[in-house]
């Protein structure tokens, strides 16, 4: 055990803060869920990938800078402390990317993986239908084979950005004899596919974030099956693991949520006091913080050691998904009467109103427990 | 940057769990609720001869010079088997104090041919196996001193075979000069955070075993829904308060990086998380168990009651939240 950063993690970190310091926007961006915000966080990843900062990561032929786990966490670190805006290109870089590098052919990894650094693609999720939420395997969206193309009937929702992406990553059923999780595929549409209409729907914060996404013999080039045809769920779930442990949610943001909530507290201390409940209640979140921040430290010596990442993710994503939550209905506890307005300029509402969709998203919190106990504990399934 | 333990500390760990898989198992847990002294015959040799009592000790000293990373996990393996020997007070606390100060106790100390138990203002009012010990290392006006000959009365815990004493009249106080008052005060509160972190676990094995093969309503009980979510609970509270315990182990155990008020603020995160984890996995466990868990026959209730006095033991998780608040600057 040893906590010292060494010299290359301290260069790299300072790198880093100092280009944050000197790049990120004098303003706060407006919403990245609108046709506005969406495209001005387009430019913000732009910059980013000019310097070398949208993908650490990945290999410097992508975009990257090979950087390891540690790295990567201190960049998230960084990266949420600063105050830089939230990334657009996240479902992309975030979740399909690793996808990608694991199941893609040379050809769609030389193809996409450049393009999504440089925010030139900006990906969305196009798994939910109106029949298929937590039960996933239940979709019935068809895509089938004519030619060197596929072509696709039905309607997926909850599709988050999904108006204004360019690329949609979909689960479509390409067997429709077969049931469930067979005859599946995972397949790449670009949403300027003919036969491809896209409707917003306005999410709980006003904003139109969600799009229906209506396929109505929409074809789509057989090159674009990530994986193989059939074993879309496989492919699936590896992406699904993505979204559940580290890569989306790092502890950096968190870190950098909690850290704000202290500073407000102590202004509302210095202000008009504060009560033992609302220090605990403070206390709970910073702790928090802390707590999956050293749990996720010892995850990625785990991962560097070459272990893999289980069912363990869905211990992260209810850890993570509750705790902010937590951080953010603390903060608006705080604020008091400020606390219902609209535009108060702290932000806590929105994401307050943000945060009480990760329980939801990447998979339910009763869907996760359900699997902590299945395959983390190993209890009984029926 | 490796937040990670060796394979010698695996290694190491891996010994002890061994040694008290075999010579403490629930029987003579059980044993030591009744028994003259509390204690589980032939262990303390044993972990003597291990160098478990000597871990904390410079090897100039006749130790193993190991730090409070590598004896961590030594205590959660305590908390784990329910041992129910005073081996947080003797062996990371009492035993480094001594060596810190030169005391001729250490030998016997290190060797396990004497006990000696702590008795800390953040303890409160009772000392562990304070009839048993041949010493105890106490808190005076801001430092240590050994106590030798005090005179005590017992008082019943609810976990009985912590063995509790009041003490009388404190009779001789040698001043231990040169030993740290606050570390070993922080070392106690961590120690105590590990134990509760291996009872939590014992207390999960358990109910998962039980769960998967009580059968109700033609199946076992652990299919259904809400027995699951309360053990998925169980495991999360477990996840997430054990890498704070190690991480405020590495507060310790490197003084050069963080200042006094840092690492009580690490042990402090550690034994609020520790206990709420530990209290989550008592309630949940009793609950899922249902009435055999609630008879005294049934060996679930060594880790219940363990885990009730461990959770308030050197400060329940109020008030460390507290401390935690304090040093935040928020209350
Ligand atoms: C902000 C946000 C963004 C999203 N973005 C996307 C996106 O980009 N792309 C995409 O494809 N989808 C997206 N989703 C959809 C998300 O994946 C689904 O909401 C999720 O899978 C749950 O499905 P559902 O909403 O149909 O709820 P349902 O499955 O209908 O569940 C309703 C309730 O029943 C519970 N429940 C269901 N089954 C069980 C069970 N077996 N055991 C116990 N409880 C159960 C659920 O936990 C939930 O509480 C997004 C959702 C939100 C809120």
């Amino acid at each position: 055990m040893d906590l010292d950063l060494s010299q290359r993690h301290v260069a790299f970190r300072d790198e880093l803060r100092t280009w944050l310091a000197e790049n990120n926007p004098d303003e706060a961006l407006p919403s990245m869920d609108t046709a506005e915000g969406f495209e001005l966080h387009r430019e913000w990843e732009k910059k980013l990938f000019a310097a070398g900062w949208s993908v650490p990561g990945w290999p410097e032929a992508y975009g990257g800078r090979d950087c390891d786990l540690i790295e990567w966490l201190i960049y998230e670190e960084e990266y949420w402390l600063s105050g830089a805006p939230n990334r657009v290109s996240a479902n992309g870089v975030s979740l399909l990317a690793p996808t990608i590098f694991n199941f893609g052919t040379q050809e769609q990894q030389d193809h996409f993986l450049p393009r999504m650094a440089s925010g030139e693609h900006i990906w969305a999720q196009g798994w939910s239908e109106p029949e298929a939420g937590s039960d996933l395997a239940g979709l019935k969206t068809k895509a089938i084979l004519d030619g060197d193309h596929y072509v696709l009937n039905g309607q997926k929702t909850w599709c988050t950005r999904g108006a204004y992406a360019d690329w949609i990553f979909c689960i479509v059923r390409t067997d429709p004899e077969a049931e469930r999780h067979r005859g599946l595929t995972y397949l790449l549409v670009p949403t300027d596919a003919e036969g491809m209409e896209r409707r917003p729907i306005s999410r709980l914060d006003g904003d139109p974030a969600f799009a229906e996404v209506f396929f109505d013999d929409c074809r789509v080039s057989a090159d674009n099956v990530l994986g193989e045809p059939g074993q879309g769920w496989a492919v699936a779930m590896a992406t699904a693991g993505s979204e559940r442990g580290l890569n989306l949610r790092s502890p950096g943001r968190f870190l950098a949520a909690a850290q704000r909530l202290t500073e407000l507290a102590r202004e509302v201390k210095a202000a008009s006091g504060l009560d033992q409940r609302r220090c605990d209640e403070v206390v709970d979140a910073w702790v928090r913080a802390q707590a999956y921040r050293w749990q996720t430290y010892l995850t990625a010596a785990s991962l560097m050691d070459g272990a893999e990442m289980g069912s363990e993710a869905s211990l992260m994503k209810v850890f993570w998904s509750e705790m902010d939550v937590e951080i953010h209905a603390t903060a608006l506890r705080l604020l008091g009467d400020r606390g219902e307005l609209m535009d108060d300029p702290t932000s806590w509402l929105d994401g307050y109103i943000f945060s009480l969709s990760g329980p939801i998203y990447a998979g339910t919190n009763e869907i996760q427990r359900n699997i902590i106990a299945e395959r983390v504990l190993g209890l009984p399934r029926k | 940057m490796r937040f990670a333990f060796t394979q010698e500390q695996d290694m190491f760990r891996d010994a002890v769990r061994d040694l008290l898989a075999d010579l403490c198992p629930p029987e003579a847990v059980r044993a030591s609720w009744e028994n003259a002294d509390g204690r589980v015959p032939g262990l303390w040799s044993a972990l003597g001869e291990m160098g478990v009592l000597a871990a904390m000790v410079p090897e100039a000293d006749g130790g193993l010079g190991m730090t409070d990373v590598d004896v961590v996990r030594l205590l959660e393996e305590a908390g784990y088997a329910g041992v129910p020997e005073p081996l947080m007070e003797h062996a990371t606390v009492a035993v480094p104090a001594l060596a810190q100060a030169g005391s001729p106790l250490l030998a016997a100390a290190i060797a396990g041919e004497s006990t000696v138990t702590i008795h800390l203002g953040i303890g409160g009012r009772f000392v562990l196996a304070g009839g048993q010990a041949d010493a105890i290392v106490a808190e005076r006006n801001g430092g240590l001193v050994v106590l030798d000959g005090a005179k005590m009365h017992g008082v019943e815990s609810v976990d009985q075979s912590r063995r509790l004493f009041e003490i009388d009249e404190a009779g001789l106080e040698q001043p231990l000069v040169g030993a740290d008052l606050e570390l070993a005060s922080d070392r106690a509160v961590l120690g105590t955070a590990a134990q509760c972190i291996g009872v939590a676990r014992r207390l999960l094995d358990a109910t998962v075993d039980y769960v998967g093969q009580r059968q109700q309503f033609g199946s076992p009980v652990g299919v259904n829904q809400s027995i699951k979510h309360h053990l998925a609970n169980v495991r999360m509270g477990i996840e997430f308060a054990a890498p704070l315990v190690y991480r405020a182990a590495y507060s310790l155990a490197r003084p050069d990086q963080h200042d006094a008020s840092t690492r009580r603020r690490d042990v402090s995160m550690a034994k609020m998380q520790a206990s709420d984890a530990v209290d989550r996995a008592c309630r949940a466990a009793l609950q899922c168990h249902g009435a055999i868990g609630y008879t005294f026959e049934y060996d679930l209730q060594l880790w219940l009651k363990r885990g009730w006095a461990l959770s308030a033991a050197y400060g329940d998780a109020g008030h460390h939240r507290t401390e935690v608040g304090a040093a935040l600057g928020l209350c």
